[in-house]
């Protein structure tokens, strides 16, 4: 690791105001930075970790039935606060990594750092949740960018996930059991004006929705329902856990479970 | 260099570290805590975890400035005041828990972590909780039967391997 200045502010102003420093850089649980500063693939001169700021932590229900998660909530407090009030959603954090990574990594480092196979993103774009960031509201189906790219500027740090519940709801990992990602994994959401199906793991683009699933699964909420439908190895991840052909059948097979379990 | 401080099993203790000091260099080259072992530094081996404020973490992914005001237990921290080994440090003797002993610490701390949560676990939950904690030697069954006696749990009828 290059050398940095290490700040630990205790509120979200004061990192704020620390962000704004050159090369300045946030961080959350470290599960990923902290390998990548190791790799010598980033030099910031000042780390700004946002693990002390209590008023980013927690999960709780909003006036408006929603349900908000802290920018800074370990995967770890979201599995346990999170399993009356949304109860996929606690499933898939407490089904990220390992036990010491949910302890750690937090919802707003996965979100900002959208891995291809991270889990998180699938819940926020199949929600329809909202990233309170410090500065702006973005609705997830404008948040995720492509792989490790988001509409996050320069400094602005998430402090808040609003995610409406859905009436039913599931998340299926097929697990990459070496790294513990998801190799493809579907959330599937029912609310009352209709279905949303987000895939991760799968495609080249980063997380996104199944929208002929939403159509089907719309009309008839049924696994057979995505029976039928195909689904193209085109613009597919390839590697040697699995081919693109692999995860373009998973895609199918995960929602029909996630339908099932929902 | 900045100061730290933080409670490390029980102890008042501080130190001068860099900003990117690892809680593992922390623990094993400014306290000579050396318990804490350093398989991978990479986070997936396990070897490095403790407990920070209670909950199981890879020391090896923890910025010791982040650890500040903490309460960390590590290994040492797992015998009892007489010095003789806690219960689940025992279990593992007792079933063979290990061989080279160089994951031991980091599965005993994963497993206590467990035994916090789920006094009475079943084997796969067991099997699922140690996901992170990679050994090299003794095919995890030895060392699934030890965290199962530790909880007072009958193993009689998983048979040894
Ligand atoms: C062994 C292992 C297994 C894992 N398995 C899974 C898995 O199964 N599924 C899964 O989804 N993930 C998995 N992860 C990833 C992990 O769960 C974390 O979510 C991820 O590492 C990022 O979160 P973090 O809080 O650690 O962020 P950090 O590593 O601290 O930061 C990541 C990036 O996000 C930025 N950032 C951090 N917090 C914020 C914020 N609040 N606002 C804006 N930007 C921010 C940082 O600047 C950095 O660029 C795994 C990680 C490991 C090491
Ligand atoms: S040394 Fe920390 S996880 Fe391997
Ligand atoms: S006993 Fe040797 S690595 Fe586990």
């Amino acid at each position: 690791m290059y050398a940095f200045e290490f700040a630990r502010p205790r509120t979200i102003a004061e990192a704020v105001k620390a962000l704004k420093r050159d090369e300045a850089l946030a961080l959350g649980g470290g599960q990923t930075l902290i390998p990548t500063l190791k790799n010598r693939l980033a030099s910031p001169s000042v780390l700004v970790s946002l693990t002390g700021i209590a008023e980013m932590k927690g999960v709780c229900r909003t006036d408006d039935g929603m349900v908000a998660v802290g920018g800074g909530t370990p995967h770890a407090v979201v599995a346990r606060e999170a399993r009356k009030l949304y109860p996929a959603l606690a499933a898939l954090a407490g089904g990220i990594g390992d036990p010491a990574v949910r302890s750690r990594g937090t919802i707003g480092g996965s979100l900002a750092n959208n891995d291809p196979a991270a889990c998180y993103p699938a819940a926020v774009l199949a929600s329809g949740a909202t990233i309170v960031t410090n500065r702006r509201k973005i609705p997830a189906d404008k948040f995720f960018r492509g792989m490790f790219s988001t509409a996050l500027a320069e400094g602005e740090i998430i402090i808040e996930v609003r995610f409406p519940v859905p009436r039913k709801a599931s998340y299926q990992k097929f697990r990459q059991p070496a790294s513990r990602f998801a190799l493809t994994g579907v959330f599937v959401a029912r609310f009352d004006d209709g279905v949303r199906v987000a895939v991760t793991g799968a495609s080249e683009g980063g997380v996104y929705r199944w929208k002929e699933a939403e159509k089907a699964l719309t009309a008839a909420f049924r696994p057979s329902a995505v029976e039928g439908l195909k689904v193209s190895p085109k613009g597919m991840i390839g590697d040697l856990h699995g081919t693109p052909e692999y995860r373009a059948n998973l895609v199918r097979v995960l929602t029909a479970r996630a339908v099932a379990a929902a | 260099m900045p100061k730290v401080t933080m409670t490390v099993n029980g102890m008042a203790v501080s130190g001068e570290v860099e900003g990117r000091t690892l809680l593992s260099d922390f623990l094993r080259d400014d306290l000579g805590l050396t318990g804490t072992h350093v398989g991978c530094d990479t986070s997936q081996c396990g070897a490095c975890v403790v407990h920070l404020d209670g909950a199981p973490v890879k020391a090896c992914s923890v910025f010791a400035l982040d650890a500040e005001g903490a309460k960390v237990t590590t290994i040492e921290g797992m015998a009892n005041p007489d010095g003789s080994l806690g219960v689940i440090q025992k279990a593992f003797q007792d079933h063979h828990g290990l061989q080279c002993g160089f994951c031991t610490p980091g599965m005993v701390m994963s497993a206590a972590a467990l035994l916090k949560e789920n006094r009475k676990p079943t084997e796969a939950e067991i099997r699922a909780y140690l996901d992170g904690n990679i050994c090299r030697c003794t095919g995890y069954h030895n060392i699934v039967k030890a965290v199962l006696a530790a909880s007072g749990q009958d193993v009689s009828r998983i048979a040894a391997e």
